[in-house]
This record gives C-alpha cells, structure tokens and sequence, in this order.
C-alpha cells in the first residue's frame, strides 16, 4: 500500500511544479494541439478523478470491515490527488486565470468531463467494488500510455499516478474474484453489480475529435486502443470470479461531452456548497 | 482519548494483595512496562480491556462527525486533509483493537458490546457536526482534548497501549493543528465565517470539557487505575491543563469562550471556569444525546450490510485452502 501524504505535505500542484523544475524537462508546447482542446482532455482526466475520488469517500465511517474504511479513504485521497494536478494542469493551459478549485468548484454540471460511470450512486459494496474494478483497470491502461506523451507535464503527472492506481486495480481485481467465488449470495451481488455497470463500460474507450486532436499531437491515446488490453485484464478476472459479463451490446455515453445522469448535479450540489454559498471566501 | 468512565476492578489493599498482585504492583511501581503473556490480575485485564476497547470505539465512531463533512469539504485541499485526517483515525481504531487483542478479546467481540450498546464510546462523537466551522473545533478541541489525556497515556504501564499511544500522539498533533488552522482560516475570513467559528466554538467548548470525565470527587474508578498506572492523571487535572492550554488560543483567534466566569487565578497559576452541566453529560451517556442513535445505528448499519462482504471473504479463503490441499494431494 502507498503511504499517505502527511498532514504538512504543502499543495500537491505545488510540488509537481518543483518536480518539473528539478527534472530539468523543458516545456514543449503541444504541437498542433489547441490549448482549449488540451485543457479540455485535462479536464476529463480530473474530473475522472474528482467524481470517483468523491463516491468513494463517500464511504468514509461506514465501510463493512475497518480495513476497507482505511483502503477506501486511501483511495479516495489518491484520486483526489491525482484530480489537483490533472485540473491544476487543466486550468494552467486554458491560461484564463482559474485554478483547480474553480475548476472542481465552480463548474455547472453540463461543464463536467467525467465519464458516467465514476458517476453511479455507490449501490452495495459489491456495485462500489466492481465499479471501482472496471475503471481501475482502463485508468491503469491509460496512465501506461500517458507516461510516454509528447507532453512531459502529462508524462510526470502519470508516472506519479500510475503507481497508485497499480495498487488500486491490484485491490478492485483481488476482491472482485474473491467476492464472485466466495458465497452464493457474494456471487450474485457482483454478478449483479457487473450486469447494472456493464453499459457504462463503452464510453471509456469511444473517441471523439478532441481525443484524435491529443492522439495526433503525441499527448495521449486514442482511447479506442487502450480496448484490447482492458478487454484482457478484464475477461481474466472475471473468469477466476466465475462471473460473466453480459452479452448485451448497448452502452451508454455522454460524459466526455457534458451530457451527464441525474446523479451528478447531486454530487455537486453537495460538493460545492460551501463554495457556492459563500462566493469568494478563502477556507 | 476518549475513555471515560471506565469501570475499574479489583481495588485491594496491599495487605489484601496474594505475593503475585504485590509483585505485579512493584513491577509498575518500578515503571516497568506489562507485556501480554505476562501474568497480571484480572481485574487490570479486565479494566484495560474496557479502556482500550472504549478508546478503539471511540476512533471508529469518530470518523463519523468528520465524514459528515468531507463531501462538502470547501477546497480539493482541505478536502484531502481532512480524508488523511479521517483515515488516521480509523487506522488508530486498528492499532487499538489490536492491542486489546493481546488481552485475549477479539475485535468481532468488542463490536458486538458495541453494537449491542454494552460498551460505549466517547461522548463528544454524539455532537453534531453543523458547519464547516466544526471541522475547525473538532481538530482544535475535541483532538486537543485528547491528546491531553493521551500524551501521559504513552507512559501507561501495559507496553501495547503504551506503543499505540505513542503512535497515536503523532498523528493527533497534526490533526489539533489541522483543526487549528481551519479556525484561522475561518477567524481572517468574512464575518460569517468568523460566525461560523464563534458558534462552533460555543456548541464545542462544553463538550470538550466533558470529555475528561466527571468531577474527581464524583469519579469512582480512578484510583485502582491509577495505581496500575492505566490512568495518569485525574479528570479534573486534565480538563484544568486543557482550559489553560486552550483560553490563549481562543484569544489570539479573537473568539469568546462561552464562560462568563472564566477568570485567570494568579493565585493557582490557572484559569476558574464553569463546569459543564452534567446532567448533559450523563443524559449523552445514557444514550440521549442529539446523534447518539444516528451515530450507533450507521456503525450497525454499516457492521450489518457488510455481513455478505465479509462472509464471502472468508468463503473464498476457505475454497482456496481446499484448493491448494487438493492440488498438494494430487500431486503426491
């Protein structure tokens, strides 16, 4: 398990900065990528990271086991994390004077990049783990990818990340196969989980013009083929779970363009109400 | 923290004690530390078990107040800080159920004394959390509180407890001033952030006090546990160093402690203050505080939905085992 940051680690943007700085990375701007497109990529990233990392804690003090309390608040921490410097990132190259929290904070819904899937109501702990499985296992697929990107900010952000969401998907995986072979009842509780979340699997690897425009600019994959691979780890664990994925071809999207479920104004209602309430106080 | 009034057994006179209680109390006279397989009385297993077990109870149901707000958490920073926060506590719930393990109790049967309300945790848990402000008081008091008692605690006589709370220690003067900071924070800001700070402070300050437990003149268990060296201090000596540690922070916050008659007493070197109303106190013990049922009915909830979670666990550890058996068998 990663350690924690402790309590006197300064701004993780912060240190990503000095990170760069001591690396001695030259910045080369994107070639031929538009800075709005950039920002905008940056931004489903983030808020990839923010939902998830969001749901997730919304566990925190009522986990079914002590341990998982601690796993889950850690995971949380490390999305949440991975959310500053991914939205810190986002908003430096739009370059219109906003930061993280503006970004995390001060969007409307229709303004959101996530994919649906980190949107979906926690559910039972077996819907939070399969979810968490599911995504894990594309994320770990992309951060692989993205440490290579012709953007070293981006490769920097992901070599970080990548470490954690390994231990992420290590976790999700192993309890997911313990959890589909382990009761009856155990079984069709992730089975279950697996049938509701499978359509909302589809939209992770659909690629649209701002994903060719990172693609052609060496920034990131195209979604599309981060597919096989996610296909693999995925047919694997759930054959050792002895769960089956559904057959089922509809899958649902809307995410990456704002389009999102019912859910997410909830979440941001509760999440960004201090910030809304009190415009323009410092906390 | 966050053990009050723990029954204590076995008070006896040394002329009372077998030569195995005189020895075992010269142990602890000498500082010596307690380990697990050691031969102790009963009564001071018994006792330790109710301390650390409420003490475990207490960071388990404490994460609840705190998680209250971090959904709301007003920035990604403190959002992540108070996660850490939260975590920590959780994870000194872990050390603590371990330790009273080595007294030969399982951590299964300290929650089901919990769940079934047989033990308590503490009763500040039983406060709600209102406003962001309270994130500040909780770090700022409620922690401070605690490591008031549990900074003497790293000195306790049984070497389990004693290596928890020195691990503990660490964590929880990053977490006073954690809340410390959110009071600064909230102290610079708009004037109804700093309302907001005033009003926690209010709603926080008597409960805070009560945390170190009744009046020593009405505390019947201390003075076993304190010759066994499970309680340092006396109540009233803790809820005295707490005042005087925490009136000067309330004025450099430039906020009123909610206490017409608090007075410094040049004479004692200490400040006079009201004492909390008791008859609160006993009321929240007694299970009629305002969050005591949404408190204890999350963590049964939560014990209770996560049955199927556990037991699948367990099921899957089993079919493994026969697995490798199997396979060992085939193989010979």
């Amino acid at each position: 398990m990663p350690s924690l940051p402790d309590m006197t680690t300064p701004n993780l943007t912060a240190l990503a900065g000095q990170a760069l700085a001591d690396s001695g990375h030259v910045q080369v701007p994107a070639p031929d990528a538009g800075q709005e497109q950039f920002s905008e990529w940056l931004q489903r990233l983030g808020d990839n990271c923010l939902i998830l990392g969001h749901r997730v804690s919304e566990w925190c003090g009522h986990a079914p086991v002590l341990e998982e309390d601690i796993a889950l608040a850690n995971q949380a921490l490390d999305l949440i994390g991975q959310c500053q410097l991914w939205l810190g990132l986002a908003a430096e190259v739009e370059g219109k004077g906003r930061d993280a929290d503006a970004l995390a904070y001060l969007r409307d819904a229709g303004a959101f990049r996530n994919l649906l899937l980190v949107e979906l109501p926690n559910g039972d702990f077996g819907v939070t783990l399969m979810r968490q499985f599911l995504f894990d296992a594309f994320h770990i697929e992309l951060l692989r990818a993205l440490k290579t990107s012709s953007d070293n900010r981006v490769a920097d952000i992901a070599a970080k990340a990548e470490k954690e969401v390994a231990y992420h998907l290590e976790r999700s995986a192993d309890l997911v196969i313990r959890l589909g072979d382990g009761t009856d009842e155990s079984h069709q509780r992730m089975q279950a989980a697996l049938t509701k979340l499978w359509s909302y699997t589809g939209e992770m690897f659909l690629d649209d013009a701002v994903d060719q425009a990172m693609a052609d600019a060496g920034i990131a994959p195209l979604p599309s083929s981060l597919q096989p691979a996610w296909d693999k780890t995925v047919a694997a664990v759930l054959d050792e779970a002895t769960l089956a994925a559904p057959t089922g071809a509809w899958q649902h999207k809307g995410g990456k363009k704002g389009i999102h479920t019912e859910h997410l104004g909830y979440i941001l209602a509760e999440m960004q109400f201090l910030q809304r309430a009190y415009p323009g106080a410092k906390w | 923290m966050y053990a009050q009034m723990v029954k204590s057994e076995g008070s006896k006179s040394r002329d009372e004690m077998t030569p195995e209680e005189i020895a075992f109390q010269e142990r602890i006279d000498r500082n010596e530390k307690i380990e697990p397989k050691e031969w102790m009385p009963e009564g001071y297993r018994k006792t330790l078990i109710r301390q650390i077990g409420q003490h475990a109870h207490s960071e388990i149901v404490g994460q609840l107040p705190e998680g209250n707000w971090i959904t709301r958490a007003p920035t990604l920073e403190r959002k992540a800080i108070l996660l850490a926060k939260v975590q920590d506590e959780a994870g000194h719930g872990l050390y603590l159920y371990c330790a009273a393990e080595t007294l030969g109790v399982s951590r299964d049967e300290l929650l089901e004394k919990l769940h079934s309300g047989n033990m308590k945790y503490s009763s500040i848990f039983n406060y709600p959390t209102l406003t962001w402000a309270d994130m500040g008081a909780v770090g700022w008091l409620v922690d401070g509180a605690a490591i008031m008692n549990q900074v003497p605690l790293q000195r306790t006589s049984y070497g389990p407890y004693s290596r928890a709370m020195i691990r503990i220690c660490k964590e929880e003067s990053f977490h006073q001033r954690q809340g410390y900071d959110i009071m600064m924070k909230m102290c610079a800001g708009t004037p109804e952030q700093k309302a907001m700070a005033q009003d926690a402070l209010n709603r926080f300050w008597y409960p805070a006090l009560m945390m170190f437990g009744p009046s020593d003149k009405d505390s019947v268990h201390s003075a076993q546990s304190m010759a066994w060296k499970i309680k340092m201090n006396t109540n009233d000596e803790l809820r005295q160093k707490f005042v005087d540690q925490t009136v000067p922070q309330a004025e450099y916050l430039g906020l009123t402690v909610p206490d017409p008659d608090l007075k410094w007493n040049e004479e004692k070197g200490g400040y006079d203050f009201s004492e909390p109303d008791w008859s609160e106190f006993f009321a929240v013990i007694a299970g009629n505080g305002p969050c005591n049922a949404e408190r204890l009915g999350a963590r049964v909830k939560a014990w209770e939905d996560g049955a199927w979670f556990r037991d699948g666990l367990m099921a899957h550890a089993a079919k493994a085992d026969e697995r490798a058996r199997a396979a060992r068998h085939a193989a010979e």
